[in-house]
């Protein structure tokens, strides 16, 4: 026991030794949660439209200005002709157009029909689809509060409830998914470089050599990283709740008992990826192209799964951070308890034997 | 001028005899231009819906087969309860439960009004916005049908109605995957520019064959000069491929002119090894460069624009853009690809671009130094 | 300064914040000489031999390299010196030939010359079936030596040999200091620095650095007597024994 913990003892060393290693590791999870609690969001705003209006009536100024009010919308102002609205567009300047033809106000009061334009740069089409959804709303909008307004029989309204996340405030997407990020990349990639980085420099098999228990080196190794981790998540979690104002809806206790097995789940992992190369920068990379993308492509954080062909939806269900994103996800946002997870949270102990056993089984065989 | 040649041969040659650099170059656009792409759908579609319906009248029914019949939901199940329906969305079995209040028909004809209920999940706030927005836009033409049984109104409608046409330019299909390709196509170049590069001479600083070069009469310039134009060429290539494999899987081929991309990538490029060139002046270890150049990376990536719009971040975000290298290739990258822009309409990012290329550069040429 | 001084140091200091690494050192070495630099770990040889390469900058004091002054003209010393270092010194990842290229063509080597230089390399060495394999698959001894003679492939005027011989059996050891001599005959001067206190014998002078200063400066011989020691190991236990700093 005392030998393991000297091991433990040395293995911190090597960690807190390494300060420029140390800043990334703790500022990586605090600086993502910010970008993403602040800067990222889908919700659109602030867009850049222009608008055309080649009528110049009072029906036109009015939704003019009914536009310009919006917190959607910011309308630049200098676009004065149709030839201007290409080049707008190429240069990035708009997203959305809107053009009112002649006589608008005339032909709504005399046909009672009147036409609008618009015209959308779909390059991201579900921004364009939204712009266009609300610049509809606000001209509708406009319709039916005009004068002379009948009220119409026979209406359906709908009224709607957002659960969950009545702000639809993009963070509360956005926080499981970092926190599966940080832990994947701070456990099994540094814990599988960490123990590569001893085979490169032949330290290894010094170790071996002693009278100490070859899995306890191993299990040292993971130790620093472990703590590291639990770090990192009290971290996440205390500005999730008290900076992005994302609350913990369910069991604090059980979150963050979900939390620390997903990071063993990991740990294994990156005892695996170190069972299989002596080279640190075979294990960097297996890590950033095995583990981390596929991590941010497939566990459903960025990119929602129900939308991916199903290959890839199957494939998915091998990425542990897709099981720990959806436990996350239901306890701390959706506030339910561990009867809606148990099944996730069986896979990832799953996993995790899986992992820990066949790295294991892979070490015991290099050493004989 | 020859010092130079000849540092550039051993480059290349130490470069394409590394096995995983050779994999990582073909693997990593393959992987990430096929796997990301398809997965990279943020069309909101196949929305989960459950129904309770308190009414179960033909009017419903109608209602209901007209949902059901897009494309754009999904029943998942049609109950009684409204309990039971929620357990779908807490299960996450459904995304969007509707529910229809008991005696909706006669609702809407005796008292003229009627009111449903739509409860979403709203943890993904695009979805549900989308997805909300496309239900009532169904209901409402249901209403206005209805309306018209009902009515027989005269085909001269006496209420002054706007008709809202739609145009999409540049992407008319509204593919995603047209969206997210060029912005792919960008983070590969990227991560060859920052990170091979700053990895490649951390590596000759670990094993200590920088010292070894440090001894001879090889001037500063001449070594930096050797560490970049390989891998200046490599993220060229990389480029390449990556256009190929989009043209080849995608049959997305550029508006614009691969001129213009190419010649704003070969000034990206600079900047972006400028990049790699700096970190790798600041790091002494492998892991290190590449927990720096990743962390600089991520942020420049996330906050690029790739995933989310610009225009919705805080103003201090958007500043934070006019610095970040990537912001500029991957507006350019769409613009080119998607809408045509040409050298000209460039010409702001490009030359912004060249700055950022001048400057990262010297400032890695006046860190690095021969003498400790 | 003399012609025929090929390294001349004046109170040649390195300091690290508030530890002396090396402390003052005045030493000449003379043209075509085989210069034994000795030390115990920790005394300061490596910092000294960097500072002479330039390949780290002094605190302060004087020193001539090849007829340039080290502050002033530290990067056309580099033409006229050659370097082999005890961590490396070949691309284990070029094959010999590549690495014979390179290093020539840095130098300034025509193609021709490094073509006919390449061919007498591999000769004497008889490492002609080697010469097209990757460096990485020689045994040791034999990449001292092509590393020794890669480091002399542009005839510098002084080449400083970092524990050469480190971890190599004692026949390659004798055959890599017949190339030395080889050497020193041609009027190249040698600067080297080893733990083998045999090899101590076979230079022309030697010094002894401890605790960052030089506490003995002479011929083995007169160590030997002034010392009343039968062996350059005796000298410098007598010596080290007195340092403070070390293992």
């Amino acid at each position: 026991m005392k030998q393991f913990l000297f091991f433990v003892q040395k293995e911190f060393y090597h960690l807190l030794r390494d300060p420029r290693t140390m800043i990334i590791l703790f500022g990586m999870p605090l600086t993502q949660i910010l970008i993403f609690g602040f800067a990222l969001t889908n919700e659109v705003k602030n867009t850049r439209i222009a608008i055309l209006d080649n009528s110049k009536d009072p029906v036109t100024a009015e939704i003019i200005q009914q536009l310009e009010a919006s917190r959607y919308f910011d309308v630049v102002k200098n676009i004065k002709s149709n030839n201007e609205l290409e080049p707008a567009f190429q240069q990035g300047i708009i997203k959305l157009a809107i053009v009112f033809p002649q006589r608008f106000q005339y032909s709504l009061l005399h046909e009672n029909e009147a036409s609008v334009q618009m015209i959308a740069d779909a390059t991201d089409p579900n921004v364009a689809n939204t712009l266009s959804n609300y610049a509809t709303a606000i001209i509708l909008d406009y319709q039916n509060n005009m004068k002379g307004q009948v009220e119409f029989p026979y209406t359906i309204n709908t009224e709607v409830r957002m659960l969950y996340n009545p702000q639809l405030k993009g963070s509360y997407n956005f926080v499981p998914g970092v926190m599966a990020m940080v832990l994947m990349l701070v456990c099994a990639m540094m814990t599988s470089i960490s123990i590569v980085r001893e085979k490169e420099m032949g330290t290894m098999e010094i170790i071996l050599v002693s009278p100490i228990v070859p899995i306890h080196v191993i299990i040292a190794k993971m130790v620093p990283y472990f703590l590291l981790s639990s770090v990192n998540i009290g971290s996440i979690l205390l500005l999730s709740v008290f900076v992005l104002d994302v609350p913990i809806q369910g069991n604090l206790v059980l979150l963050v008992s979900e939390c620390l097995l997903f990071t063993v789940t990991v740990l294994g992992l990156g005892l695996l990826i170190s069972s299989v190369t002596d080279s640190q920068q075979i294990a960097m990379l297996i890590s950033l192209m095995g583990l981390f993308l596929p991590t941010i492509m497939l566990s459903g954080f960025m990119f929602p799964i129900e939308n991916m062909p199903v290959p890839l939806q199957i494939v998915s269900n091998i990425v542990p951070a897709k099981w720990f994103y959806f436990i996350v996800k239901t306890v701390m946002i959706k506030g339910l308890g561990f009867k809606y997870v148990w099944k996730e949270t069986l896979i990832l102990i799953g996993m995790t034997i899986f992992f820990l056993v066949v790295s294991i089984k892979k070490f015991k065989i290099r050493l004989e | 001028m020859r010092a130079l040649r000849i540092l550039l041969e051993k480059e290349f040659r130490q470069i394409f005899r590394d096995p995983s650099i050779l994999r990582l170059i073909f693997m990593m656009p393959i992987v990430q231009l096929i796997v990301m792409p398809l997965a990279a759908d943020y069309e909101v579609k196949n929305v989960r819906l459950c129904i309770v319906d308190f009414d179960r009248s033909s009017y419903s029914q109608r209602l209901i087969n007209k949902i059901t019949a897009t494309d754009y939901f999904q029943l998942v199940d049609y109950t009684d309860s409204y309990e039971k329906a929620l357990v779908y969305v807490e299960d996450d079995k459904a995304d969007l439960v509707l529910q229809i209040p008991s005696s909706f028909e006669k609702q809407v004809i005796k008292e003229d009004k009627s009111t449903l209920f739509m409860s979403l999940n709203a943890i993904n706030g695009v979805k549900a916005n989308l997805g909300g927005a496309y239900l009532r836009s169904i209901i409402a033409d249901f209403n206005r049908e209805a309306r018209l049984d009902w009515l027989q109104l005269p085909r001269f409608s006496p209420q002054p109605t706007i008709k809202i046409s739609s145009i999409n330019w540049f992407n008319p299909t509204m593919n995603y995957q047209v969206f997210m390709v060029p912005g792919i196509l960008v983070i590969l170049v990227t991560m060859v520019g920052a990170f091979l590069a700053a990895l490649n001479i951390v590596k000759e600083k670990e094993v200590g064959t920088i010292e070894q070069i440090n001894v001879t009469p090889i001037k500063k310039y001449q070594f930096i000069l050797g560490k970049l134009i390989p891998f200046w060429v490599l993220g060229l290539m990389i480029l390449t491929i990556g256009l190929i494999i989009s043209r080849v899987i995608y049959g997305i081929t550029p508006v614009g002119s691969l001129l213009t991309i190419y010649v704003f990538a070969a000034v990206y490029l600079l900047a972006v090894l400028g990049m790699g060139l700096l970190v790798s002046t600041f790091a002494n270890t492998q892991q290190q460069a590449m927990l720096l150049s990743f962390f600089f990376m991520m942020i420049f990536i996330l906050l690029g624009g790739l995933y989310t719009s610009i225009d919705s971040m805080p103003p201090w975000a958007q500043i934070s853009t006019k610095f970040n290298p990537v912001a500029y290739f991957i507006e350019v990258m769409r613009m080119v690809v998607l809408k045509g822009s040409t050298l000209i309409d460039i010409k702001m990012h490009l030359s912004i671009m060249f700055i950022f290329a001048i400057v990262l550069n010297s400032f890695a040429v006046w860190n690095y130094r021969k003498r400790s | 300064m003399m012609a025929d001084t090929a390294i001349s140091v004046k109170q040649l200091t390195k300091r690290f914040g508030a530890f002396t690494a090396v402390n003052e050192i005045t030493f000449d070495v003379k043209r075509g000489e085989i210069f034994g630099f000795l030390g115990a770990n920790g005394a300061g040889k490596t910092t000294a031999i960097r500072m002479l390469c330039g390949l780290s900058f002094p605190t302060s004091g004087e020193a001539t390299v090849a007829g340039y002054d080290l502050f002033r003209d530290a990067e056309k010393i580099k033409k006229s010196i050659g370097y082999m270092s005890q961590k490396f010194s070949l691309y284990e990842d070029l094959t010999i030939r590549e690495n014979i290229r390179f290093y020539g063509g840095i130098y300034g080597l025509s193609d021709k010359e490094i073509k006919s230089k390449t061919d007498s390399m591999v000769q004497q060495l008889h490492l002609q079936e080697q010469v097209d394999k990757l460096v990485k698959s020689l045994p040791l001894g034999w990449k001292q030596k092509l590393s020794f003679s890669v480091a002399m492939l542009h005839q510098p005027k002084i080449v400083f040999l970092d524990e050469p011989t480190g971890g190599v059996d004692p026949i390659t050891r004798r055959e890599f200091w017949t190339m030395i001599y080889e050497a020193a005959g041609t009027g190249t001067t040698v600067f080297v620095t080893t733990h083998y206190m045999d090899e101590a014998e076979y230079c022309d002078r030697v010094s002894i650095m401890v605790d960052g200063k030089i506490d003995a400066l002479d011929t083995p011989m007169e160590l030997k007597r002034k010392f009343n020691a039968p062996s350059m190991e005796e000298v410098f236990v007598q010596l080290a024994r007195k340092a403070k700093r070390g293992e």
